[in-house]
């Protein structure tokens, strides 16, 4: 995660005014240790059981805030998501989507996809996080295995310009046809237009002083 | 001299010449037929029509009046709200989801404010009454938007009086929003940590009362169109999509639920104290649009009874507060509701302003910078009108998020008009989507 130097940025305390409160603590990035409660450790259990090379996909688990998030390796994605649906003990039917989120400094891993995943037959979710340099943004496509996804795809590609190998027809979904760009980047700007009230100029949110 | 624009066409006209941007792909389809020798007709349905609910676009290709096939195009109302968010504190983020799915604004707001409360690690820490407040606001958001669902349901289908009637029943409803909020729509009431502000005085009596109205009026559509001939004719059998189509495109909320599937996160994984309310999930198996039409038409009954048990809740809980008390999270300004909306209250400014310097620092800083919260992420998911509505927040530990998506139930949900128009006729792909219940607003956000 970026560091933010200026003039209201904190560093060190996390607390410039003593009204921030919260001590803010760098973004975890290391994997969690065992055992991780809840049915988490099941889950990894039976995955692992069910998918020999296991070891070798997952790059590494993270329980967070009661929430299990499997790091998966790109090229083992769609082998994983196949085990994940249709393994017995496992069952997760249904993908609620994907969702992109770009990471700037996080150097050749710049863009992370995110698929939370749903068991209805055992209610329980679990989330698989992929990452892909910026200079090579191919994804497998899930549609095969969740047709679901076909939406949530061109939109992560719409946003992103994560590009999902396999997709049947990938297109931008929300911005138009020929628009240049994929505005939920970081390097993106927000833009917006300067509004001129009374004299005095009010310039696009993205260009305002920030208390970040 | 003009220079050459690749993305509009030019035509001279007597007023001079005039560039008009024109959508590549309903041309290119148009060529492409054209060179085909069987004939085919491709009708484009939207995004400017009444029954397509807002601005949904559907590309159909027919064989007489049959559908082959069924393409739908959204886009037409993206707003950039997640990108906004990104700019803004955790606090004004809420203001801008509420407008997402604009019928159902209060479950967009508690879906954003669970995810926050889970990033800050406070969901523990929500006062009770807060969350009585959530769940009332939440069951009489559901009536007013199935209302929508059921009486544009209902028009599009070229039943009118249902609509009348259930918009005269929404009304209330949405008088209620305003006594509580001071905005029938997009009210930004439900915030990190709680709610903005108490329910006014009087507001619970007047609740129970609006609930006894409802209750009766609902009958007049139930008479109208439960058993109603045509209307069967209409809906049974039509838009059929069962449980394996569900599943694996994702379904959630009264379309899985006419499949047979009792999936309803307010049981499966209750939030905001939902499994100290008693209340049945309504399914049908008939996977059609009829059996939409009657599981919403049940769940304005269970809703009832939850506000009802709500209530009673909210009697017992008086005086109590209804954010949390933490003080560097809890908005600092004492609201009201005044005659042009919800503000800051008078004596809450003449405190600040005043009396204490510290209270105004506490106010200026809060409200300008916002609160810190811990770098990670979170999905947070509630059971809306129309579905899922997940939430993934993810924060590198500033003031404002890094990063807001919304799962929205009824862009996922869309997809599924090809799988239910196919095959059927060109009448019934009105039926379908309306069944669906899809709002723009959500769809593109």
């Amino acid at each position: 995660m970026s560091e933010n130097i200026g003039m209201f940025g904190a560093s060190g305390s996390g607390d410039t005014s003593g009204f921030g409160g919260l001590v803010r603590s760098a973004a975890n990035f290391g994997s969690s240790e065992r055992p991780y409660g809840s049915y988490f450790d099941e889950v990894t259990d039976e995955l692992e059981r069910a998918y020999p090379e296991f070891s070798d996909a997952i790059e590494k688990v993270i329980v967070d805030r009661g929430e299990l998030t499997l790091h998966v390796k790109r090229e083992k994605l769609f082998e994983t998501a196949m085990k994940l649906r249709d393994t017995q003990s496992l069952r997760f039917e249904v993908c609620l989507g994907v969702n992109g989120v770009h990471y700037p400094e996080d150097k050749s891993r710049e863009l992370h996809a995110v698929y939370p995943l749903l068991s209805m037959t055992h209610n329980r979710r679990i989330r698989l996080e992929v990452s892909v340099p910026d200079s090579d943004p191919h994804l497998p496509s899930l549609v095969e295995v969740w047709a679901g996804n076909n939406w949530h795809e061109r939109e992560t590609w719409d946003m992103f310009g994560i590009i999902f190998d396999g997709h049947p027809g990938l297109t931008r979904i929300l911005m138009p046809d020929d628009w240049p760009g994929h505005p939920q980047r970081k390097d993106y700007p927000l833009g917006g237009i300067p509004i001129e009230y009374k004299g005095a100029t009010v310039p696009a949110p993205s260009e305002r002083r920030s208390y970040r | 001299m003009t220079t050459r624009d690749s993305y509009a066409s030019a035509t001279d006209t007597t007023e001079g010449r005039v560039y008009s941007v024109t959508g590549g792909d309903w041309d290119s389809l148009v060529t492409e037929i054209g060179q085909t020798k069987e004939e085919r007709v491709v009708v484009n349905m939207g995004p400017q029509h009444p029954s397509t609910h807002g601005v949904l676009r559907l590309v159909l290709e027919l064989e007489g009046e049959t559908i082959t096939e069924a393409r739908a195009g959204i886009g037409y109302l993206h707003t950039g709200i997640e990108k906004n968010t990104e700019y803004r504190t955790w606090t004004q983020g809420v203001t801008f989801v509420t407008r997402m799915d604009y019928l159902a604004p209060i479950f967009n707001e508690t879906a954003y404010c669970l995810g926050v409360e889970k990033l800050l690690g406070i969901t523990n820490d929500i006062p009770e009454r807060a969350s009585e407040i959530r769940v009332l606001m939440m069951e009489l958001n559901r009536i007013s938007s199935h209302m929508v669902a059921l009486g544009t349901g209902a028009l599009e289908l070229g039943a009118l009086s249902p609509m009348i009637f259930a918009f005269r029943e929404r009304e209330k409803v949405l008088d209620v929003f305003e006594m509580v909020s001071g905005l029938r729509m997009n009210m930004a009431y439900v915030r990190p940590g709680g709610v903005a502000q108490d329910l006014p005085k009087g507001a619970v009596a007047k609740i129970r009362e609006t609930v006894n109205e409802l209750r009766h009026n609902f009958k007049d559509n139930e008479k109208l169109l439960v058993g109603n001939t045509i209307w069967m004719l209409r809906t049974k059998g039509i838009g059929y999509l069962d449980l394996a189509g569900c599943t694996t495109l994702g379904i959630t909320g009264p379309v899985l639920r006419s499949a047979g599937m009792p999936w309803d996160l307010r049981k499966t994984d209750p939030y905001c104290g939902y499994e100290n309310y008693e209340f049945d999930v309504v399914t049908t198996d008939t996977c059609d649009v009829y059996g939409r039409f009657l599981i919403r038409m049940q769940e304005l009954e269970q809703s009832l009874r939850i506000i009802e048990q709500a209530c009673d809740k909210l009697d017992k809980s008086e005086g109590q507060p209804v954010m949390v008390a933490d003080k560097k999270i809890a908005w600092p300004s004492q609201l009201s509701v005044g005659s042009d909306g919800m503000g800051n209250s008078l004596e809450h400014i003449r405190e600040i302003m005043g009396t204490s310097m510290e209270s105004l620092i506490h106010h200026f800083k809060l409200v300008t910078e916002g609160f810190r919260v811990p770098a990670g992420q979170v999905y947070a998911a509630v059971e809306s009108p129309r579905g899922e509505t997940g939430v993934h927040l993810v924060s590198d530990g500033g003031t404002r998020p890094y990063r807001v998506h919304f799962r929205e139930p009824s862009f996922n949900n869309l997809q599924a008009t090809s799988a239910m128009a196919e095959g059927g006729m060109i009448a019934d792909v009105i039926g379908a989507v309306a069944s669906i219940d899809p709002v723009m607003g959500g769809v593109d956000r």
